[in-house]
């Protein structure tokens, strides 16, 4: 007969609430890991997309997933020089914040390499790729845009032919991808009357040197001459090397070249991780402490059952209940809290986690591992009561 | 320490037993030098005033509190030596020794049912035969009827009956009941002592019953008395069914 099944029947809906509780308890614990995942995939998301074997960014930075990086777009060309290089694209990557539609839109804007790049490859859940070079966009669900949605950002309007799944920044702002002259037109988008006053100021100085004098003419085509002579800049070349190619041998010819650095995609990988590593942290100090909680909490929930079963643990006792019958009812009924607590958290978490604003990516692993701190926490839990149970004496009943 | 009991011996015997709390200024002898014995099929009623050592001795013959001096044996196995234990207690309370108090002490989540079937079970009597035997007694004791209800929606009477046959689930040699028909009006009480006398003498078990109910002196077949801490013989002498068998220390 199991007596803890019998006493948890005898005092169900109690029982049932009391899960419920631990069960709203674990489900944070496990949301808790879910968004330390979702970190780290998200973040992973942008370079697994990639498929670099080499990263060149501007000259002593990180890169731009971990601060600002610009280079010329024009050194997209310059890695073919290299022996071993398949291919070498442009990257762009920037978060930016606009108005639409009365709300604020914030998203990450990447470039993609069209026509060699359309998208096709991103998990696109709804419309198609991009089907031309200008003007179109593919967004992510996490935007709340639609399909057909006209988007104005700087001086052109974008029309949603897309809409992904799980493209978020490591900041939690969704994407958005455009060819990459749309995307750096976004990126470097200036308004008119700041052209204009710009214009003016280097007419200006043109005029006060001997060769503004000299040339008046220049002063004319000025405008034109700068637009024609201007560098467009890029966040970083994605380069990728033949196979059979080994990426270091590239990157060790590529490291001659001083206004650059290269870095190959698995120190890449460190720094995206090493950017999101105080927000693991955080999450995981969270967690530990809502772990510590949940089984102090399931501790004085199981030693308040226990005490309320003393005079009946007695009365075992005195029948001549064996310790293990008596540490087998408080056991099981810890256990068995832990158990439904861990069940309800799961069904609980599912339903939900996705109306959560960030990826709560609960993964197999991570609910193993929670189903084992569950049942540490429910053993630890359980050993006050154990202790309690094992120290009343039979001779109890007579009081 | 593995326990040994013989059928022909006495269900219980005891010797010299003394139980002193406290110590020093603070201590109080409530059991002195305490000797009888219980035959097999013999309903012993052990009376006396609150405070006279009545619970002390029986907890004591129970294997739930040593004395601090003296000898219990039951059913022939030596089992205490003062407070020096001769055997694995629990267990030999376990097999041998059926306990009933004014309060029934039911499990409050079981059934009347899983009651006695517990006692049973943690006896390591199979389940199965752990319920029919409960069922058997249940029936026996007239609250067959009655085995799915739990503790609280039973009479007084009903509860009784049921810690009776809990008591009696694993075949006793020794019955212990300490008032157990105070909180019964006194047919009810009248009805459990008669239970006892039924059960002693068909189960050939020893039953030591402390009580006040003075009403049911009949039915036992001895009785002691406990004044001070110390048994003697009843100050009225016995009722004549159970004259030859007055209370004598052994």
């Amino acid at each position: 007969m199991n007596l803890a099944v019998r006493d948890i029947r005898h005092k169900l809906s109690r029982f049932l609430l009391t899960a419920l509780g631990i069960g709203m308890l674990l489900m944070i614990v496990m949301g808790m890991g879910g968004i330390y995942q979702g970190f780290t995939e998200d973040a992973m998301s942008f370079l697994d997309r990639a498929q670099a074997d080499l990263w060149i960014v501007q000259r002593g930075t990180r890169g731009p997933f971990a601060e600002i990086s610009r280079i010329p777009w024009s050194l997209e060309n310059r890695p073919y020089a290299v022996t071993g290089v398949a291919s070498a694209r442009a990257f762009v990557y920037q978060t930016i914040q606009r108005e639409y539609q009365g709300q604020s839109l914030r998203m990450t804007v990447q470039g993609l390499a069209w026509p060699q790049d359309d998208g096709r490859e991103l998990p696109l859940i709804a419309g198609r790729a991009l089907g031309q070079a200008h003007y179109e966009m593919l967004a992510d669900r996490i935007l709340g845009l639609r399909l057909g949605d006209r988007v104005p950002l700087g001086k052109d309007v974008y029309t949603v032919v897309g809409i992904t799944a799980g493209m978020v920044s490591t900041a939690g702002d969704g994407s958005a991808f455009f060819t990459v002259p749309d995307a750096i037109a976004i990126q470097y988008d200036t308004p008119g009357e700041a052209i204009r006053l710009e214009r003016q100021t280097q007419q200006a100085q043109l005029a006060k040197q001997d060769l503004g004098n000299t040339q008046p003419f220049l002063r004319d085509q000025l405008p034109s001459l700068a637009t024609a002579l201007s560098t467009k800049y890029v966040s970083a070349i994605v380069v990728k090397v033949a196979p059979g190619v080994d990426p270091a041998d590239a990157a060790k010819a590529m490291s001659a070249w001083r206004d650059v650095t290269v870095y190959p995609n698995d120190a890449q990988r460190e720094l995206m991780l090493k950017s999101i590593e105080r927000n693991r942290k955080q999450l995981g100090m969270f967690r530990t402490l809502l772990v510590i909680i949940s089984a102090i909490i399931m501790a004085l929930i199981l030693y308040t059952l226990t005490l309320e079963k003393m005079h009946d643990i007695a009365m075992l006792k005195l029948m001549g209940a064996r310790n293990r019958t008596v540490v087998a009812l408080i056991l099981q009924q810890a256990l068995l809290l832990g158990a439904l607590g861990y069940g309800l958290a799961y069904c609980i978490g599912l339903w939900v986690f996705p109306y959560f604003p960030r990826r709560v990516a609960v993964t197999h692993e991570n609910l193993v591992q929670l189903a084992l701190i569950v049942l540490a926490i429910s053993i630890i839990s359980s050993l006050l009561g154990i202790w309690k149970a094992m120290s009343v004496q039979p001779n109890e009943v007579l009081a | 320490m593995r326990a040994t009991i013989r059928s022909d011996a006495p269900a219980v015997e005891a010797q010299s037993l003394t139980k002193v709390y406290g110590h020093g200024n603070t201590e109080v002898v409530a059991m002195r030098d305490a000797s009888f014995q219980v035959q097999r099929g013999e309903v012993v009623a052990l009376l006396g005033p609150s405070g006279a050592g009545k619970s002390t001795l029986l907890t004591a013959i129970g294997l739930v509190n040593p004395p601090t001096s003296g000898r219990i044996t039951i059913s022939g196995c030596p089992t205490l030596d003062g407070p020096r234990p001769l055997v694995n207690l629990r267990a030999f309370r376990r097999k041998y020794i059926g306990f009933v108090f004014q309060k029934a002490n039911l499990i409050p989540f079981l059934t009347a049912l899983e009651n006695v079937q517990v006692a049973m079970e943690i006896n390591d009597a199979p389940p199965r035969k752990a319920r029919k035997r409960a069922l058997e007694l249940l029936d026996y004791l007239g609250i067959a009827d009655r085995r799915h209800g739990l503790p609280s929606t039973l009479s007084g009477g009903q509860q009784q009956r049921v810690a009776v046959a809990r008591a009696l689930a694993n075949n006793p040699s020794l019955i212990l009941a300490d008032e157990p028909t105070a909180a019964l009006d006194s047919h009810r009480g009248r009805q459990v002592m008669e239970l006892f006398r039924m059960v002693a003498h068909e189960q050939k078990a020893g039953v030591i019953v402390v009580t006040h109910d003075h009403r049911a002196l009949d039915v036992f077949d001895r009785i002691l008395e406990m004044e001070d801490g110390v048994l003697r013989p009843p100050p009225n002498g016995p009722s004549s069914r159970n004259a030859e068998t007055r209370a004598q220390p052994a």
